[in-house]
């Protein structure tokens, strides 16, 4: 009994503290805002930005090799998050082009044939075989995967309408022929 | 020494551990569709297996048989697999992350393949000295590994062919794996004399 006892104790100990000294040695410096950015990220792994995933993504983000506009699901307030993480000053003029889009399937042109909805990243897309398929705007981060695979054409992009999260003061634009405004 | 040499092509071939005793199948269908991952698997296990397979006879030998503590037997193997598997893990995450994420959760769950544990309750079984356990356990890592790249390099090839869709994935991979142990069959007429 007690040998059984006093020897697992002794190789617990003993394995404990051999890997323990491993993994001193063998330690990896992994770096702590590459979590962070990742955990600002979608995390929906579409590819949009051109890497595989969010985390090659964010990896890129920390060595500073991608820009901070480069979540086009993310949008705007990704951008802007990534950048107050980084400590940078986000130049998010050129960034209207790539508003975030979601998808929409025409109910007419839907034959069923479930290729978008293996395709979604997300699980945004509801349907069955047969069955007309429907997108949960809300979970659509817009990555036009089902937009390239259908087959019928029955998907079409839209540009999400601004609401709180992404909403942005305008930039005062000098119209042409109003120099200056009347005040009282 | 040849019967040393015997022992050896008898673990990697006649008694492959996972064509023929059908250890550690779980890998070995979920690591096999690309040869480099499968390399990759077949090196990490080989060292799992050898080493704790060391580690394994001086606990049998020292410490279990003298104090007649068989019971013991399975917790402790498993405790000085599961140290050699998160000291494997360590080595490869530091020397090759691709490998380390291309392998994934299969690199933790070394531990749990049975080929390990069978490995090393074999040697227990057939009461071999030090050195021969050694090699028995580093042949039949060999075998597993072997076994490992054949399957990937049928699977690379199986991908590219026209499998009717009712076969195309898991399916097809089960009967290439069925077939591949047929043929291994075929060794065990080495070991008839």
């Amino acid at each position: 009994m007690l040998v059984a006892v006093g020897s697992l104790a002794l190789m617990g100990a003993t394995l404990g503290t051999v890997l323990g000294v491993a993994s001193r040695y063998l330690a990896v410096k992994s770096d702590p805002l590459e979590a962070d950015l990742q955990a600002l990220l979608p995390g929906s792994q579409c590819g949009q930005c051109g890497y595989v995933g969010c985390a090659p993504a964010a990896a890129a983000l920390a060595k500073g090799e991608a820009p901070v506009t480069l979540c086009i699901p993310g949008g705007r307030a990704v951008a802007e998050r990534l950048a107050r993480r980084l400590g940078l000053e986000a130049d998010l003029s050129g960034h209207e082009d790539a508003e975030p889009q979601y998808a929409v399937i025409d109910e007419k042109l839907c034959i069923g044939c479930l290729r978008c909805f293996q395709e979604c990243t997300t699980d945004a897309i509801v349907g069955a075989a047969k069955q007309i398929h429907t997108v949960i705007a809300d979970n659509c981060h817009g990555c036009a995967k089902c937009f390239q695979t259908c087959p019928t054409q029955a998907v079409s992009m839209h540009k999400i309408q601004i609401n709180l999260a992404d909403w942005h003061w305008q930039k005062p634009k000098l119209r042409s022929g109003l120099k200056t405004r009347r005040r009282h | 020494m040849q019967d040393l040499a015997l022992l050896m092509v008898g673990a990697v071939l006649v008694n492959n551990v996972v064509l023929e005793r059908f250890l550690g199948l779980c890998s070995f269908m979920g690591v096999t569709t690309k040869v480099d991952t499968a390399v990759g698997m077949g090196m990490a296990t080989t060292f799992v297996i050898t080493v704790s397979a060391m580690g394994d006879w001086s606990l049998q030998t020292f410490l279990l048989a003298p104090y007649d503590l068989g019971y013991l037997r399975t917790v402790t193997f498993i405790l000085v697999i599961a140290g050699a598997v998160q000291f494997t893990e360590m080595v490869i995450r530091k020397v090759s992350p691709p490998l380390f994420r291309t392998l994934g959760i299969y690199l933790p769950l070394i531990t749990t393949n049975c080929a390990v544990l069978g490995v090393a309750l074999l040697l227990v079984e057939g009461h071999y000295g030090f050195i021969q356990s050694t090699l028995f356990a580093f042949a039949s890592a060999l075998g597993y590994s072997l076994v490992m790249v054949v399957f990937a390099g049928l699977r690379e090839r199986v991908a590219l062919a026209d499998v009717p869709p009712l076969f195309a994935g898991p399916p097809i991979g089960f009967i290439t794996a069925s077939l591949l142990a047929l043929a291994f069959m075929g060794f065990s007429g080495i070991s008839a004399n």
